[in-house]
């Protein structure tokens, strides 16, 4: 799912200096989250600072396994609310990954009727036709 | 606060002592005015508010050069300098714009408050002008066109090229899981505008008066954002509204029963994100409402059971049941089952909720709407009026850092 409609540009990430190692390893094709080796605690999205123990130089970037389950998400079926660069319905997702966190994404290959709560997925990188990489979920085995 | 809200356990040992509030029975809205609500006004925003301002003004029966200091929240498209030079107030010695968004629907009363409380000011208007419906739409999807090509902020850049660029669908991550923890059902939910809707046929001042609407109606209406159907979301608006914040002791020079603020609470939580709350252990609920019912019940001495009429910021129907459950009108999860049939939000009911139509009937004021009916339903001057109203509860958005205010006689 999620196909683009030609010639509406699609929106960019915001990358600063907090989120430009998330950014750069998307670039790359990984799945990075920010991680205190200090806590040895996630922290998505990333921040300048441990929230759990104030460190600021203990924050390092670790690579996800990539799998996940659909913890929830949103289908849009209409164009008032969805953004006019995509192809109606298109599902967005909010994925529980393994390490815990969770993140948002399109999805790739999977029907709106297969969305569902609980369906396990794993990462893939797409390739955008304006130059930019983003990560959706497809479907894997349990 | 989100240990508090896991454990389900409010600490009192932590908060400032209820006696030494100042805002506590010692500020009032004295005030409140607001324009035609319209789909096309025809008119800038900064005309409707000084339309709106200066009724708010005659309402209180004060002068427009009483007005010493102006309050409102974040997204707001007018210029204040340029409000203060068309109003011409010469003595303005205090402004502030609260974040938040929605969320912060109440604390801008909070903050209008705590300045005539603590002598930073003596007459607070807090205001909002809006062309929602005609010009600048928040929350459409091509809305955000105007920020190509770049997110605007970090946490947009994680959301905005997915498509997922409205509160609609970011309010509908978390609603679905709630709808799917709680086995929360779409017929369940329609009860919710349909009420509304009810409301609205009695204020002629409302978006919807003259068009009523049936559950069936509800039902058949389209999907716009799966769970979302097009009656679970509020209506566009063009119009403004103000009200005016001073103390009970000035109230009493002044033309109208004071609407006193009996508490006041605002609550920015970890892990907040305009909507997009997922980091949360739990998104199936609302730290910051819960927080604020409590906060708001321990200040003022009650719960939830003393509330007489409540208005509850509601962007969507979602976000007006899962309130009832986190200020305690009702249990974790039983808000559809609450809302079923409608009889416990209605006039006679348990707690009457959003009495003018709220933002899914009346307008989408951005609250202020809300604050205004909530003030009237103390001065006994609703168009759905609650009997013997004593204490009159008022919220800001959910999902949000947000803010509540209980009003009394």
């Amino acid at each position: 799912m999620a196909e683009y409609v030609q010639g509406i540009p699609i929106m960019r990430p915001y990358i600063d200096q907090d989120n430009q190692g998330y950014w750069d390893a998307v670039k790359n094709h990984k799945l990075v989250f920010q991680h205190c080796s200090k806590c040895d605690k996630y922290h998505h999205p990333p921040r300048p600072m441990c929230p759990s123990c104030h460190s600021q130089d203990t924050l390092e970037w670790k690579e996800s396994s990539g799998k996940g389950i659909i913890y929830s998400f949103v289908m849009f079926t209409t164009n008032k609310m969805a953004y006019p660069a995509f192809k109606l319905p298109y599902a967005v997702v909010l994925v529980e990954m393994e390490e815990g966190v969770r993140i948002t994404a399109n999805t790739h290959e999977i029907e709106p009727d297969e969305v569902q709560v609980g369906l396990p997925v794993e990462v893939m990188f797409e390739e955008l036709p304006d130059g930019q990489t983003l990560y959706r979920f497809k479907k894997r085995e349990a | 606060m989100l240990q508090e809200y896991m454990d389900r356990k409010y600490r009192t040992d932590n908060k400032p002592s209820v006696e030494a509030n100042l805002i506590k029975n010692n500020v009032a809205i004295v005030g409140i005015g607001q324009t035609q609500y319209t789909k096309n006004s025809g008119r800038d925003e900064l005309d409707l508010a000084c339309e709106a301002i200066q009724n708010a003004v005659d309402d209180a029966g004060l002068k427009m050069s009483d007005i010493d200091g102006f309050d409102t929240f974040i997204l707001d498209r007018l210029s204040l300098p340029m409000l203060i030079n068309s109003l011409g107030t010469p003595n303005v010695r205090f402004s502030c714009e609260v974040s938040g968004g929605g969320g912060a629907g109440c604390a801008v009363a909070v903050h209008a408050a705590a300045a005539v409380a603590t002598g930073q000011a003596d007459y607070v208007c807090c205001y909002r002008s809006l062309n929602e419906a005609s010009g600048h739409r928040y929350g459409r999807g091509d809305d955000f066109i105007e920020y190509m090509p770049v997110a605007l902020t970090p946490n947009y850049g994680y959301i905005w090229p997915l498509g997922f660029v409205t509160p609609l669908g970011w309010a509908g991550v978390w609603g679905r899981r709630w709808m799917h923890e709680f086995n929360i059902t779409r017929e369940q939910l329609g009860w919710w505008p349909v009420v509304l809707r009810e409301y609205a046929q009695n204020n002629p001042e409302a978006t919807y008066f003259g068009r009523p609407m049936t559950h069936e109606d509800y039902m058949e209406s389209p999907m716009i954002v799966d769970p979302l159907k097009l009656h679970d979301c509020c209506v566009n608006t063009d119009g403004a509204a103000a009200y005016i914040i001073t103390t009970v002791e000035r109230a009493k020079d002044l033309k109208q029963t004071p609407a006193i603020i009996a508490a006041s609470a605002q609550c920015c939580p970890i892990e907040q994100e305009i909507q997009t709350i997922y980091q949360r252990p739990s998104i199936s609920g609302l730290v910051e409402t819960w927080y604020v019912g409590q906060e708001l019940y321990r200040v003022a001495e009650c719960g939830p059971d003393d509330i007489d009429v409540a208005q509850l910021y509601d962007p969507y129907s979602i976000g007006g049941i899962i309130q009832l459950e986190e200020l305690g009108f009702c249990e974790r999860g039983e808000g559809g089952k609450f809302v079923e049939g409608g009889d416990n939000i209605r006039i006679d009911g348990k707690i009457p909720c959003n009495t003018a139509g709220g933002l899914l009937s009346e307008a989408y004021l951005h609250g202020w709407n809300l604050v205004i009916e909530g003030v009237r339903q103390i001065r006994g001057t609703s168009y759905n009026q609650v009997k013997d109203v004593e204490l009159s509860m008022v919220t800001g958005g959910p999902g949000v850092a947000s803010s509540g205010i209980i009003l009394r006689r």
